[in-house]
């Protein structure tokens, strides 16, 4: 056992990629001398070399874009995109070319291209450095979507994303970076599209990814204080979901709560809802509760505390549930939303 | 013969319009009169399975048909220019450049049936998927020049094709540009047809897009789009020039779309009957067949390439109604190189769902 930030796990999961298949290479902005502006591929360079670790200008499509010509010689490409809100750039690239090459070539061109995503909030950044865009990936057919919320996760998530054979978006929690972590070096790592149970609960189920992980740990510690006892599940994958571990948790619980930053509208949580009303629909005691960011640009960092959900929202939609008080809401809308608020 | 800076002082052009071979102090074509008899053959191929395509859409056979009527001194002289593992990146109006290089008709025709999105061996053929999304291929071959360059692969280069619409396109920029930053081995090569579907040239760019390479430090030539000669002679040197550590070249070849930019496209909206009629005078496959005469080429030949030609519009039509009917279940096995459990269960239930009602398991 080792104990390594989530940065530096990534970090020797990718040290350790590059050193196990020379096909693999890393481009970026700044990943270089500099290590990456979060230095997650601190010291990569001058290990391998530039022509393996490539210091790119400052244009995402073109990385991408490169990357997947250099998949197209055979190459396993790791592209970091230096913040969330960087990836607009390259989202042509990503939606259009890279997740849809092997379709469109029927299996004669695959995309075993991973990109680097750090993202989510709560770092006191300015615009554009605090985005959630996960959702947009998810919804795109040939992407496959993961995020590690454990150091030990960071470590191996990163190396079986580069041998997968599918373009994956991997999402890094940049809140999370600095926390530390036991990784066993050693391990037969769990699969990388399964969910894992954090922690079982008999009360109500948090379903949670990436930067939300810790927050409903936590929420989980302060519930059980009170005498409530919840489940907390690692979703992990985000494309393909595994949901089976929330089903069995959901049908044990009656209650389910989906944990996240990105907006509320269309965003994971909905599926979610919608999958496990699907499956669990006899189980469930209240519906299908979502804690997330509300429908705005992300907000200034000075209120950002505010925008993130955090201990105070997941436990105050708790306890509504445990109670038969969950909120109902009118948006006031449409027509009859007008002449509501006219008359 | 390289691919210096000065051959952007003039158009580059070997043969005229009237079939009068010229001279260029950078480039020669260097093929013998029954090479020349051969890019012939190739071109009035081209053009015939390219009315015939144009006529299977009208016919209600195909749902969409982009010709390349007027263009096939690129195509063919670009086909020849290449190396035995060179690779091409294709817009559509390229798609015959990769008939030429082995790609099925029906492959081809495919994609115009709705019968599917491409789906030939891009290796096989050295021609890569074809490009819709305008201008997002430049950097694919970028990206492919660099893995020939880390792999030290010195006998390879690649060429990516797009038009004169694309070259507004910010990805064709950045693949330039990083290209001539690695010093990859990839050529960009412009069909300047005059038309990003109805919008003229000029008012694409301010300066000629030759130009443009000054700019990004890479030579750029300008060449008679028209001509067979010339496209092969400047294509050929400028991919040598790559494999041999020289660096990118941007080409650009002046062009002209003589049909619509597809059939659903109505040009006559847009540009003047004479303008076409003065480009029909600068003929691709007239000026080859007027030099050819003049050296004393066996008038037979014609009458054959005609004949084959026939014979192959034909062929063309037999192969796009024998495309075999696409199977949406078998299309969830074509998203990931790695199935999905989510997309199997989709499958399944859609498989399940048309049984239902008699459909096939």
């Amino acid at each position: 056992m080792t104990e390594l930030s989530l940065a530096k796990a990534i970090n020797a999961g990718l040290q350790a990629a590059l050193a196990a298949d020379d096909r693999v290479v890393l481009l970026g902005e700044d990943i270089g001398r500099l290590g990456g502006v979060f230095r997650v591929t601190d010291g990569l360079q001058a290990e391998f070399g530039e022509g393996r670790v490539i210091d790119t200008p400052v244009a995402e499509s073109g990385i991408v874009g490169t990357a997947i010509g250099l998949a197209h010689t055979g190459f396993r490409p790791v592209v970091e995109i230096q913040f969330d809100g960087f990836v607009y750039p390259a989202y042509d690239q990503i939606v259009t070319q890279l997740a849809r090459h092997y379709n469109r070539t029927a299996g004669h061109l695959p995309m075993p291209v991973v990109i680097r995503i750090p993202y989510g909030g709560g770092i006191g950044a300015v615009e554009h450095h605090s985005e959630s865009p996960e959702g947009q990936f998810v919804l795109t057919p040939g992407l496959k979507v993961v995020t590690p919320a454990t150091a030990e996760d960071g470590y191996w998530m990163i190396q079986q994303a580069i041998e997968a054979e599918d373009p994956v978006i991997f999402l890094e929690p940049k809140r999370l970076y600095w926390q530390t972590g036991s990784v066993d070096l050693d391990a037969t790592p769990t699969s990388l599209w399964s969910s894992v149970v954090r922690r079982e609960g008999t009360d109500a189920t948090l379903i949670a990814y990436g930067p939300t992980v810790s927050t409903c740990l936590e929420a989980a510690e302060v519930a059980e204080s009170d005498g409530v006892d919840l489940a907390v599940i690692d979703l992990r994958s985000l494309s393909p979901l595994d949901l089976e571990p929330v089903y069995a948790s959901v049908r044990q619980t009656g209650r389910a709560v989906v944990v996240h930053e990105a907006a509320r509208t269309l965003g994971l949580g909905a599926e979610i809802a919608s999958r496990v009303m699907q499956e669990c629909f006899y189980s469930l005691e209240a519906p299908v509760q979502r804690v997330a960011g509300y429908d705005v640009p992300y907000p200034p960092s000075r209120v950002e505390d505010d925008y993130l959900p955090g201990l105070d929202r997941i436990l105050d939609t708790v306890e509504a549930i445990l109670n038969d008080e969950w909120q109902t809401e009118s948006t006031g809308d449409g027509q009859w939303g007008q002449q509501g608020q006219t008359g | 013969m390289g691919v210096s800076p000065s051959g952007r002082d003039r158009l580059v052009q070997l043969l005229t319009s009237d079939g009068v071979r010229r001279e260029h102090p950078d480039f020669n074509y260097d093929g013998d009169l029954p090479s020349v008899a051969e890019l012939y053959r190739q071109m009035v191929l081209v053009r015939r399975v390219d009315t015939e395509g144009f006529a299977l859409q009208r016919h209600g056979e195909l749902g969409l048909w982009p010709p390349s009527l007027g263009q096939e001194a690129v195509l063919v002289g670009g086909a020849a220019a290449l190396g035995p593992t060179d690779f091409v990146y294709p817009t559509y109006r390229e798609m015959l450049l990769g008939w030429l290089l082995g790609v099925s008709i029906s492959d081809l025709l495919s994609v115009w049936r709705g019968s599917s999105h491409g789906g030939w061996d891009s290796h096989r053929h050295r021609f890569g998927p074809m490009s819709i999304v305008i201008g997002s291929h430049p950097l694919h071959a970028t990206g492919h020049a660099l893995g020939l360059a880390m792999r030290g692969q010195s006998d390879s280069a690649v060429i990516a094709y797009f038009g004169d619409g694309a070259s507004s396109q910010g990805d064709v920029m950045e693949a330039i540009e990083l290209a001539v930053l690695q010093q990859v081995p990839v050529v960009f090569f412009c069909q300047n047809n005059q038309f990003a579907i109805s919008h003229p040239v000029a008012r694409q760019s301010a300066v000629p897009i030759v130009q443009r390479a000054d700019g990004f430090g890479l030579p750029g030539i300008q060449i008679d789009g028209n001509d067979v000669l010339a496209c092969h002679a400047v294509t050929q040197a400028a991919l040598k020039q790559a494999r041999e550590g020289g660096g990118p070249t941007l080409i650009e070849a002046i062009t002209y779309r003589m049909g619509p930019h597809t059939t659903s496209d109505d040009p006559t909206r847009y540009r003047d009957a004479a303008e076409v009629e003065s480009w029909r005078a600068r003929d691709p496959i007239d000026r080859v067949r007027a030099y050819l005469a003049t050296e004393g080429w066996e008038p037979a030949f014609f009458d054959d390439v005609d004949r084959e030609a026939e014979a192959l519009g034909e062929s063309v039509r037999a192969a796009c109604l024998a495309i075999p009917e696409p199977d949406l279940a078998a299309w969830f096995d074509n998203v990931y190189a790695e199935q999905t459990g989510e997309l199997r269960s989709q499958q399944a239930e859609y498989v399940a769902w048309r049984q239902q009602y008699g459909g096939v398991a």
